[in-house]
């Protein structure tokens, strides 16, 4: 399915979508493609060829091609958002080697050095549940949907310290609308990819695959983004490439990685984490300095910038974004429903 | 182990004991552990890690040296390698209150050299709440109070003047405390990890292991002596 079917069918409520949101007044970036971006297109193309034969050849002979060169960035065409905060960013480097995939490796250092085993093409996501007609989308199509926003976004990890970090993607929830949920979805789950050629060495005692969910409200969020790279570039694999969620109002585990399946769902769906210690990690795991961690405060945060050592800063709630998102959990206690 | 070489081993054990310290001050000094996303973890992680690994250390002396005759002078590094275990544990803590906590040792640093002390006091008094807060609260840092409490007591009975003081019976007694403060410390690192994770795996093994060793011990000096009581 190309994007422009994906468009067809998204019918007008994409562009009540887009008229309301936060793309006024643009135009698509797609409509007008630079000359540069179009031979770089095409030498992406012929890359991908080489890379594709290059891992072949890697297969064949290990130790022929470093495998940094046969997972090389691709550089992201993207335009600026108003939904950027002024924090100052963390160094691309501490963001793409302090990393919680567990698929990878436990310890945080283990995804930046295992996840090269990771392919992320082709990839396709299968879109099912309760929505008007289930479909399988290829990440490409997926990526040229919508243009590429560029978010500075706050990233709490549930372990108590944060990160800022330049993302690219586009809403979630213009992709939602497109897919025709039925009215009866309240839910939406995220399906990691969990496929021994791509992790051989998941660790045991966890029910893999990766899974998460969001209520349909908060899928819908603008602030939810779907997330394809960081810094202007494709998603390193440890930081769950090709595709994933962002919503940073919640603990970083609630961001699905490496997504291959997206369900709509009436019932809350399975979260692998609420699964394995549901008095540590709730399903909503919203961002909350008054909640905390049975083990450790959450009051408190160590902010991972370029300085050598973290200054402790204040939580907020909602990690600051209470302005946008604290109106969807208004009738609910949220120290009950944390 | 040839009496004599006592003094030069000991040179080795104290500069083996002391790596892990200079790596991570050399870290530091390079500015690799600024390079590092989050160095407090880090440097946590480290500390405890070395604690453990010392203290298990420490507890294999006996076992090992009872293997053979010649090994008997190794008793001689036991309270060395011990103590290397506590002076990890006192970093290990203070990393927690002066890092982990949120303790602004910079700018702490910056008030004392401009003669302002009260800064060093103030910090204290901002972070302390929530120190007393884990202290109430979470078990993981109660049995890693506990345990470096412990590995305290058994420092602080060291000296060869306590031993003689207490005397042999007593002091032996007390030090068995060292089992206890070993266990303490693997359930404290199990506590802190997050489910699924096995890394406290290998240390619970090899303490586990350590004090079946002293089980069998006894158990054969005892079967032994009924052999020779019936002789």
């Amino acid at each position: 399915m190309s994007a422009k079917e994906l468009a067809v069918n998204a019918g007008g409520r994409a562009m009540v979508i887009r008229r309301g949101g936060s793309l006024e007044g643009r135009i698509a970036s797609s409509e007008i493609t630079p000359r540069e971006a179009f031979f770089n297109r095409r030498s992406f193309v012929a890359g991908a060829a080489a890379l594709g034969v290059g891992a072949l050849a890697l297969r064949q002979v290990p130790g022929l091609i470093h495998p940094d060169a046969v997972h090389a960035q691709q550089k992201l065409d993207v335009v600026a958002s108003k939904y950027t905060v002024p924090d100052a960013q963390t160094p691309f480097g501490k963001a793409t080697t302090y990393n919680n995939y567990y698929e990878f490796g436990t310890d945080k250092s283990d995804p930046a050095k295992n996840a090269h085993t990771l392919r992320t093409r082709p990839w396709t996501v299968q879109v099912s549940g309760l929505v008007k007609k289930p479909q399988t989308i290829d990440i490409d199509t997926m990526m040229k949907y919508r243009p590429i926003e560029s978010r500075v976004y706050r990233h709490r990890c549930v372990e108590a310290w944060s990160m800022v970090i330049p993302w690219d993607g586009y809403p979630l929830a213009e992709f939602i609308s497109a897919m025709n949920p039925l009215p009866s979805a309240k839910f939406v789950q995220f399906l990691s990819d969990d496929k021994s050629s791509d992790m051989p060495d998941k660790p045991s005692g966890f029910d893999w695959p990766y899974s998460e969910g969001l209520r349909l409200d908060e899928a819908m969020n603008p602030l939810c983004l779907l997330t394809f790279g960081c810094y202007g570039e494709q998603l390193p694999n440890q930081n769950g490439a090709p595709v994933r969620v962002v919503s940073p109002w919640k603990y970083g585990f609630k961001n699905a990685k490496s997504i291959v399946k997206i369900v709509f769902t009436d019932k809350q769906p399975r979260t692998l984490w609420n699964d394995l210690a549901a008095n540590e990690y709730g399903f909503y795991s919203n961002v909350n300095p008054t909640v905390d961690h049975p083990r450790w405060s959450q009051a408190h945060e160590r902010r991972i910038d370029s300085s050598a050592f973290p200054k402790t800063i204040p939580t907020l709630p909602f990690n600051g974004y209470a302005d946008q998102v604290a109106g969807m959990y208004a009738a609910m206690d949220l120290k009950k429903n944390f | 182990m040839p009496t004599r070489w006592i003094p030069w081993v000991k040179v080795l054990v104290h500069g083996a004991c002391l790596i892990p310290l200079l790596r991570l001050v050399e870290q530091f000094r390079s500015g690799e552990l600024g390079l590092m996303a989050d160095p407090v973890n880090y440097i946590t992680h480290q500390t405890g890690y070395w604690t453990l690994f010392l203290l298990l250390t420490s507890l294999a002396v006996t076992p090992v040296r009872r293997l053979h005759p010649k090994l008997g002078n190794l008793i001689r590094f036991r309270r060395l390698i011990g103590l290397y275990a506590f002076f990890y544990a006192t970093l290990h803590l203070a990393t927690y209150v002066f890092l982990f906590s949120g303790y602004d040792v910079p700018t702490a640093w910056a008030g004392l050299r401009a003669g302002r002390g009260g800064v060093v006091v103030k910090q204290w008094k901002a972070v302390w709440p929530t120190i007393l807060d884990d202290l109430k609260k979470r078990r993981f840092i109660q049995v890693g109070i506990f345990a470096w409490t412990l590995l305290l007591v058994l420092a602080a009975t060291s000296p060869t003047f306590m031993l003689r003081w207490m005397g042999g019976k007593a002091w032996r007694r007390v030090h068995t405390l060292v089992y206890a403060a070993a266990c303490a410390g693997c359930i404290h690192y199990w506590w802190l990890v997050k489910k699924g994770v096995r890394a406290p795996l290998p240390f619970t093994l090899a303490l586990a292991a350590l004090l079946l060793a002293r089980v069998a011990w006894s158990v054969r000096k005892r079967w032994r002596g009924r052999v020779q009581v019936r002789a």
